[in-house]
């Protein structure tokens, strides 16, 4: 065997007086990390293959199992990190572009935890949401600019499609493929319960949930995989999908391993081939083409259901939307940087995009600025981690948030980051039929659903403190908000003061 | 009557059950203790492994029971419909091993064979429910009331 | 109405808890030539032994008679039944009227005519209570016992004995032992399992002459005891239902809802009777504990007006020697699997494709009743992952539906 570069990354410990060698860790481990040796009568591991998705740590009955990261380092350099050093001897093995999965780990700043919310004192009374009626319902679509009448005189009483979502939170796009099956119906019954949407993403709609329709977002990415007629009329809405928080400016990939019988006829394609999906639309290189692709859509779907319109968080992103919302989009999703993934190259989920939180505020103000900000309504996504994220969000300008890893978290991700293995232990990223039986979607469907409830629960909290008692009046409400640490051009793109002020 | 089911849909066989039911059977306040000190600790509750399918079998708790109406010693008992062993007046001659459509008695390495052990839904032990369902962890065993033919 | 029980034991009491299912009020009365609450007749070489005291073999609780409102009257022994009066004619001479009559009269033991039987003082069966009371009194540490016949009784009278240090020698007539449950393999491990405990046995022979002391055999040999151990077999007792005008054919004939062919309101159930074993397709009687409660079971419903009936009937057997534990099941007949390690030893029989009857010994018993409920429910073998089966009983060979049934269930089955 050539000489290994660089050593595990964790330490499995066993704390053999706990241990009872049931071999549970054994049995729920895919990455072959613990075994039972019968000479030694004891539990061994295999440090290297371990990608701390602490799976055994959460199973072992008698809390024996603790992992940690291994406190082996190279020579320190704050310009050549350990990690570094490994991927370009990872690299230097493979000749392979790096694969990553979730969201970056790296340290920029996150605005979320830089601006703070306000309080009433005094006057403007705070409330009491469990005295007091607080809305959290939302409508997502083209509001009326003004009052219409028809030709006979009286009030048009007909407007555009929209969503109605019992509380600001929607689960975004993870694909039949890139998740499991009962990862998917966890989301959908738990949308169905919720009274919010789910997200297809872009692997089409399994036969068993068309029954969730009305509480789906059926997405047509640059792969259109498994979009036809069935699978329009069934969402409640349609997501154009034209980028990705965390790999903006390149498609989907599923390794073919992951294209069994059932994502091959969900996706239309054949079983084992990789689901490569183009960077761009082969249809669209103008805002004019995106029109017309909207327009097929509501065509095909005689004009009852919403388009939503998704890009990633780039530099330009105001000026980006600015143009969807004047070519026939309902609904605009930004997704930030910091975004969950299954599969993304290492060096673009890590170096390319905005954050969501200067995205957001940009688009928000370009679009007030142009007297169109009714026209569209626009769903914040990448990295809303908590209610009070939701509240910021909603606060610097977003009708609704998308939430994908919290979701994730709420079925068991413990965010190894190696979705991209097929291999995961929780039964959500993978399509190994004995590791997909892991995640009873009975369960589930009820953590989900008890996630979001909690969220309702505090954004009623934040904003009676507000003195706020819709979410309505909080959209756009940036004068709830505050800087902290923060330079002042920070604070002129989030449109918030700093904090004193 | 609330029995114990299995779904094997969801069942991951990893063995868990039996080693809840073998600590919760144990006397044992802590389960490293139970195991360790070696007193066979013995599960009621079986995994059976195939081919991507597992499922836990453990006694059904049946209204006409083959055990208890064959047991030589009058051992086996109905209380409130469970299914009850009494150790001191089994001559473990396994009759109900033999009668069992389940293949749910077990025999007990605690008493060297001496007798059998059964599932008593952890009535008689301090776990005060079925410690194989609260601990399954993907809900795959459940307690619970399904109604009776 | 009243309901009459000739008998205390497995038949009896299944007919008293059949009986309360369906007729809370109704008066039963047992009648018993013993005089002991009801106990299990197989533990008496537990007793013997000292595994079980006279307490704890009690078959049922000391609060059965009253919990369920059962008259007792026991050590009296009926003695005929006059089905045109309803009548039952006790020892005494006195009656007792019925509505409804369960004959759960056991069996008794079978002593062939043997030459000088007579002079030996110390001479015991080994069926009832008494019969250990009567040996208590006469064994000693390390008495010498011959004990005639090498079946179940004599077998396990023999494990009770070695618990004082006796030194035993078994002869049968057979060339093998236990020959009504194994086939010669398994006699072959049996016995050998048997004598490395010390126990003699002498077989193909028979008792030509006993003297005071000593027996000599057909095969010119002499064997000294103390005292001898008759097992040579059981008769059942059918001279009540006989009395009555029921069909007797060696056993007393029964329908299956164990009412007694040729007269009216009278059952019969236990070892007294005949079943018909669906494994074998015959009728045969079938003296085992589980079946004798299951017939007096389904007799006590049927007497009570509850229409029940006992279709699944085989033989069975659940016993073990000095240590080493048997299960069998069903008849012999058919293509054989077979495993052998040791002592542990494994035979399936396989016939029109289910499976016919089992031995299982040593550590291949575990989960035997998957086994028997294939039997008893007539599982076809194609509908089966039966080499899986074959080495280990398991749910998981059936198909997913039958599993699920099974899994679902609980709710019934016997």
């Amino acid at each position: 065997m050539p000489v290994n570069f660089f050593p595990a990354e964790f330490d499995v410990v066993r704390n053999t007086d706990k241990c009872i060698k049931c071999r549970a860790c054994e049995r729920q481990c895919s990455n072959e990390v613990h075994f039972y040796d019968a000479d030694f009568d004891k539990m061994l591991t295999r440090d290297a293959q371990c990608v701390d998705c602490q799976r055994c740590v959460c199973i072992c009955p008698t809390g024996a199992l603790k992992i940690v990261p291994n406190p082996n380092d190279f020579r320190k350099s704050p310009n050549y990190t350990h990690q570094l050093m490994i991927e370009n001897y990872r690299q230097a093995g493979t000749g392979a572009v790096l694969l990553s999965s979730m969201g970056t780990p790296k340290e920029y700043p996150i605005y979320w935890d830089k601006i703070l919310i306000n309080a009433s004192q005094v006057t403007n009374p705070s409330i009491d949401p469990l005295r007091e009626p607080m809305e959290t319902k939302v409508f997502l679509g083209k509001k009326p600019a003004g009052i219409r009448k028809n030709p006979d005189g009286s009030v048009c009483t007909k407007i555009d499609p929209y969503l109605e979502l019992s509380t600001p939170i929607m689960f975004s796009a993870m694909s039949y493929g890139s998740i499991s099956k009962n990862a998917h119906e966890s989301l959908a019954r738990a949308a169905e319960e919720l009274g919010i949407y789910y997200n297809t993403g872009e692997g089409g709609l399994h036969r068993d949930f068309y029954r969730y329709g009305a509480n789906t977002i059926v997405q047509v990415a640059s792969g259109r995989f498994g979009v036809f007629k069935d699978y329009l009329d069934t969402g409640a809405a349609i997501e154009i999908k034209m980028g990705q928080g965390a790999k903006p400016g390149i498609g989907g990939h599923l390794p073919g391993q992951k294209i069994g019988e059932d994502v091959s006829r969900t996706r239309m394609i054949p079983m084992g081939t990789d689901a490569i999906s183009p960077a761009p639309h082969h249809d669209i290189y103008s805002i004019e083409d995106l029109r017309q692709l909207i327009f097929s859509l509501k065509e095909a779907t005689e004009y009852t259901k919403p388009v939503i319109v998704k890009i990633a968080a780039v530099h330009n992103v105001a000026a980006i939307a600015s143009g969807i919302a004047r070519s026939g989009a309902d609904i605009i999703a930004i997704d930030g940087f910091r975004g969950g993934t299954g599969a993304a190259p290492t060096r673009i989920r890590d170096n390319v995009g905005i954050p969501i939180e200067l995205a957001l505020a940009a688009v928000d103000q370009r679009l007030r600025d142009e007297g169109i900000r009714n026209e569209v309504s626009i769903v914040a996504a990448g990295s809303v981690r908590c209610s009070s994220d939701v509240v910021k969000a909603i606060a610097l300008g977003a009708d609704a948030v998308y939430i994908a890893t919290p979701a994730l978290l709420a079925l068991g991700c413990h965010l190894c980051r190696t979705c991209h293995s097929g291999k995961c232990n929780w039964g959500i990223a993978t399509q190994r039929p004995d590791l997909v039986k892991r995640l009873n979607p009975e369960v589930g469907y009820k953590r989900l659903v008890n996630l979001v409830h909690a969220w309702d629960h505090e954004i009623k909290e934040i904003m009676g403190g507000m003195g706020i008692n819709s979410v309505e009046a909080l959209r756009g409400n940036r004068l709830m908000l505050r800087g902290i640490g923060l330079t002042q051009k920070e604070l002129d793109i989030l449109g918030i003061r700093h904090a004193g002020e | 009557m609330k029995r114990v089911y299995v779904n094997e849909d969801w069942c991951l066989g990893c063995h868990l059950c039996e080693f809840y039911c073998a600590f919760a059977n144990s006397g044992e306040t802590d389960m490293s203790k139970a195991f360790k000190l070696g007193r066979n600790a013995a599960p009621r509750i079986r995994i059976e492994e195939g081919d991507g399918i597992n499922f836990a079998v453990s006694c059904r708790h049946c209204q006409d029971p083959a055990c208890v109406k064959g047991c030589i010693a009058g051992a086996l008992s109905i209380n409130n419909g469970v299914i009850e062993i009494n150790k001191d007046k089994c001559v473990g001659c396994y009759t109900c091993v033999l009668s069992c459509p389940y293949g749910c008695i077990v025999i007990d390495p605690q008493n060297d064979g001496m007798t059998v052990t059964k599932c008593e839904l952890c009535t008689r032990n301090n776990a005060g429910e079925p410690a194989c369902a609260a601990n399954c962890p993907n809900r795959a065993i459940v307690y619970e009331e399904r109604g009776e033919a | 109405m009243k309901y009459v029980i000739i008998g205390n034991s497995a038949a009896g009491i299944g007919a008293v808890q059949g009986i309360r299912e369906a007729d809370k009020d109704g008066q039963i009365v047992i009648i018993s030539d013993e005089k002991y609450h009801t106990y299990s007749r197989p533990l008496i070489s537990y007793l013997l032994k000292g595994r079980v005291t006279e307490e704890s073999m009690i078959y049922r609780p000391l609060s059965f008679y009253e919990d369920n409102k059962v008259d007792t009257m026991l050590g009296i022994r009926a003695v005929s039944v006059d089905s045109a009066s309803k009548n039952v004619l006790l020892e005494d001479g006195s009656k007792v009227s019925y509505d409804k009559l369960l004959i759960a009269a056991g069996s008794k033991p079978f002593v062939p005519p043997m030459e000088g039987l007579d002079n030996v003082k110390d001479k015991f069966s080994f069926m009832k209570l008494d019969d250990v009371k009567a040996i208590e009194k006469t064994v000693k540490q390390g008495s010498k016992v011959l004990i005639v016949g090498a079946g179940l009784i004599g077998l396990k009278a023999a494990e009770a004995l070695e618990h004082y240090g006796a030194q035993m020698t078994v002869i049968d007539l057979a060339d093998r032992i236990l020959p009504s449950i194994l086939d010669k393999e398994a006699s072959d491990i049996m016995q050998a399992h048997i004598e490395s405990k010390g126990v003699r046995f002498i077989l193909g022979t028979s008792v030509k002459k006993f003297g005071e002391n000593s027996a000599e055999l057909n095969n010119g040999e002499t064997v000294d005891f103390d005292f001898v151990i008759l097992a040579v077999g059981v008769r059942p007792n059918t001279e009540l239902a006989e009395s009555a005008g029921g069909s007797v054919n060696r056993g007393i004939e029964t329908d299956t809802r164990q009412a007694v062919k040729g007269v009216t309101d009278i059952y019969a159930a236990g070892d007294c009777t005949k079943s018909f074993d669906i494994s074998a397709g015959t009728e045969r009687i079938l003296a085992i504990l589980p079946n004798a409660f299951m017939q007096g079971n389904v007799a006590g419903r049927n007497m009570a007006g509850k229409e029940s009936y006992y279709l699944n009937a085989i033989p069975m057997n659940a016993i073990g020697f000095f240590g080493l534990h048997i299960i069998t099941a069903g008849s012999y007949d058919g293509e054989v699997y077979c495993e052998k390690d040791g002592s542990n030893y494994k035979k399936l029989f396989t016939k029109d494709n289910s499976l016919k009857g089992f031995i299982l010994m040593g550590n291949k018993i575990e989960r035997a009743g998957i086994y028997t409920s294939m039997i008893k429910e007539h599982i076809a073998l194609d509908e089966t992952d039966f080499e899986m089966l074959k080495k280990n009983p398991m749910l998981m060979a059936f198909s997913r539906a039958r599993r699920n049934e099974k899994l679902a269930g609980g709710v019934g089955n016997d």
